[in-house]
């Protein structure tokens, strides 16, 4: 230290910390949603999530067109591909028939196992933390961020469906699978309730890819264990074999949302699709908090 | 010497911005940090040395509550930590183990995402305080950049400006010199002073003693995991031995004058070239007269030592290699 350079000592500098604690007054009032606006917005800014939607935009778009250049014969294809062409409204339950499987899995996979690991791979997690947000908080903050991104998906899907399908086709009262037809509101009440069932159905996936993001730092991983286990809880859903595992599965409801397209509307499949769901939800979220409340941060 | 805590005082010790005691962390059986007891004493600007993968970063994570100790305990501005996590955290700043943001948001977006999970923060004073911390640090002109395309150096003070979006009690800063020219450098310097003046105790790491020396009032010294040292910094370089170099083409001579006033010389660098370890009671003034008066031809004659930096370097090694 350079004698030009006094620096004051403990004693000397002034007892009360002026504007240290000037501007904090003993009693805060703490805000427990403010990240979650901060959560959503990170997630629907980010030009991934946008890409993402993108491509599940795309399907509806890509059947409807597939669809009005081949118009003819009726050639098997996934649920309600023949009914297209008589009413376009059908567009919208075809392309989520279609992304069921892989689109919207390999999506929300995305998603979830960037929750924890993706953080923890920027860096950003350890500020979070020292912030301070608490990690119950951060787990859930993220959790629902991820059921944002899977609501906003399907209703995606749904909105892009219905509307391609009344360009391209025309569009008149649906016919129920129970063969009552039904005007454009009910349609309309039906397919948000649809797009409701499969987003209750992407829970399950969720909790696992929170889960698998609290085990690593490296968020590809954790996006691939997931994407791999719902290709694997399907594949085991095929097999005879183990039709007394199928039940728990959390695959195993994801197309039988049937029952929302009869009338009376029955909500049997949608309850006993909760449950399994929630389910997964409560074992899967106790295992990532008890991996993550504990963790040392080292990222 | 009148702030140096002891642990036995009890009024002393409330006012300890951060006190540790028997504080270790082990990492398989890697002892990180082996039971230290850190003293910072509220208001000082305390300086954390000691060379890299000393323990310095591991301590530093377990004050904030990000990793959990070994054994030992923690007080942080008074409270007990990581208990005390969510009342103790919004009164300090930190920046730990260089910045870390999301590159796809601009700096503003990054620090608005920051301030956000603080739950007590103020989401109606957020646009302005985020923008007055950017201009803190002189990033006002590139706070709508994304933060990707920022250099080392301003990712550095975009980290500062993080720690500083509300007033804190505390600043906890981790190298934060790293990856800075020599003008970013002195400006950290003069931000820290700035805001120790306000009050605030700046508890601040370093590897690099010359950075952070000139605005320290206290310091520690880490190696493999122990507190070496621990002090003012008036107290740390009593502790240091300062030497005195002669040059002069009568070494024979020279040699025999110092061994008369009780010092031990040896020879250094070139063949005109005498140090010694001073002794307290001679004055470099003497050592100049006896040597006058012996007829001894003097090139030169010069007092060193006594600096932090010999401190450091006697307390933990020169080399590279990096403990641990």
């Amino acid at each position: 230290m350079s004698p030009a350079d006094p620096t004051p000592t403990t004693a000397e500098r002034p007892a009360t910390t002026g504007s240290a604690e000037g501007g904090t007054a003993p009693a805060r009032r703490t805000r427990p949603f403010a990240l979650l606006g901060s959560e959503l917005a990170l997630v629907f800014r980010r030009r991934r999530t946008w890409a993402m939607l993108g491509a599940l935009a795309a399907v509806p778009v890509l059947i409807a067109v597939a669809v009005r250049l081949t118009t003819g014969e009726d050639s098997g294809g996934p649920a309600f591909l023949g009914d297209i062409t008589n009413n376009g409204l059908f567009v919208a339950f075809t392309a989520l028939t279609v992304s069921i499987p892989l689109f919207l899995p390999l999506t929300v996979g995305v998603v979830a196992g960037d929750t924890v690991a993706g953080e923890a791979s920027h860096g950003t997690l350890r500020y979070l933390l020292v912030a301070p947000t608490g990690r119950v908080r951060f787990i859930l903050v993220k959790t629902a961020g991820a059921i944002a991104f899977c609501l906003a998906a399907t209703l995606l899907v749904v909105l892009v469906g219905a509307a391609i399908g009344a360009v391209l086709f025309r569009i008149g009262p649906v016919t129920l699978l129970s063969g009552t037809p039904v005007d454009g509101w009910s349609y309309a009440a039906r397919a948000l309730l649809l797009a409701l069932y499969v987003t209750l159905s992407m829970l399950g996936l969720v909790a696992i890819g929170l889960f698998a993001s609290t085990l690593t730092n490296v968020p590809v991983g954790a996006m691939a264990a997931t994407v791999v286990l719902a290709g694997v809880s399907q594949v085991l859903d095929q097999l005879p074999q183990l039709d007394w595992l199928h039940p728990f599965l959390f695959s195993h409801l994801w197309l039988g949302f049937g029952d929302l397209l009869r009338d009376p509307i029955s909500f049997d499949s949608f309850g006993s699709n909760a449950l399994l769901q929630l389910g997964y939800l409560v074992v899967f979220g106790a295992l990532a908090y008890g991996r993550f409340a504990s963790k040392d941060i080292l990222s | 010497m009148t702030t140096t805590p002891t642990g036995t005082d009890r009024a002393v010790s409330t006012d300890l911005a951060i006190r540790t005691e028997g504080l270790r962390k082990v990492f398989h059986k890697q002892r990180a940090v082996d039971g230290i007891d850190l003293a910072v004493p509220r208001g000082s600007v305390f300086g954390f040395l000691g060379p890299n993968g000393s323990g310095k970063t591991t301590t530093i994570r377990m004050l904030l509550g990000l990793s959990s100790a070994t054994g030992g305990s923690i007080q942080v501005l008074g409270e007990p930590m990581p208990t005390a996590l969510r009342s103790v955290l919004p009164r300090v700043g930190a920046l730990v183990e260089g910045p870390a943001f999301y590159p796809y948001l601009s700096g503003r977006a990054n620090l608005s995402r920051f301030d956000a999970a603080d739950p007590t923060s103020d989401p109606r004073s957020r646009k302005e305080r985020v923008a007055s911390a950017l201009d803190r640090v002189g990033l006002t002109h590139a706070a709508d950049k994304k933060a990707h395309a920022y250099s080392l150096g301003m990712k550095q003070r975009l980290g500062l400006a993080n720690a500083l979006l509300t007033p804190r009690e505390l600043l906890v800063l981790d190298e934060p010199t790293n990856g800075l020219d020599p003008q970013g450098t002195r400006e950290v310097r003069n931000l820290i002073r700035s805001l120790a003046d306000d009050g605030t105790t700046v508890f601040v790491s370093s590897h690099l003693l010359a950075e952070i020396e000139q605005v320290c009032t206290h310091a520690a010294v880490m190696r493999t995991g122990q507190l070496v040292a621990q002090g003012t910094l008036d107290d740390l370089r009593s502790a240091g031995a300062r030497t005195v170099t002669v040059r002069t083409p009568d070494v024979g001579q020279a040699a025999v004058v110092l061994g008369r006033l009780g010092l031990a010389p040896r020879r250094d660098g070139g063949s005109d070239v005498l140090v010694a370890d001073l002794v307290a009671d001679v004055e470099p003034e003497t050592i100049t007269a006896e040597l006058v008066r012996a007829d001894v031809r003097v090139r030169g004659l010069a007092v060193g030592g006594g600096t932090l930096e010999d401190l450091f370097v006697a307390l933990t090694g020169e080399g590279f290699d990096v403990a641990g």
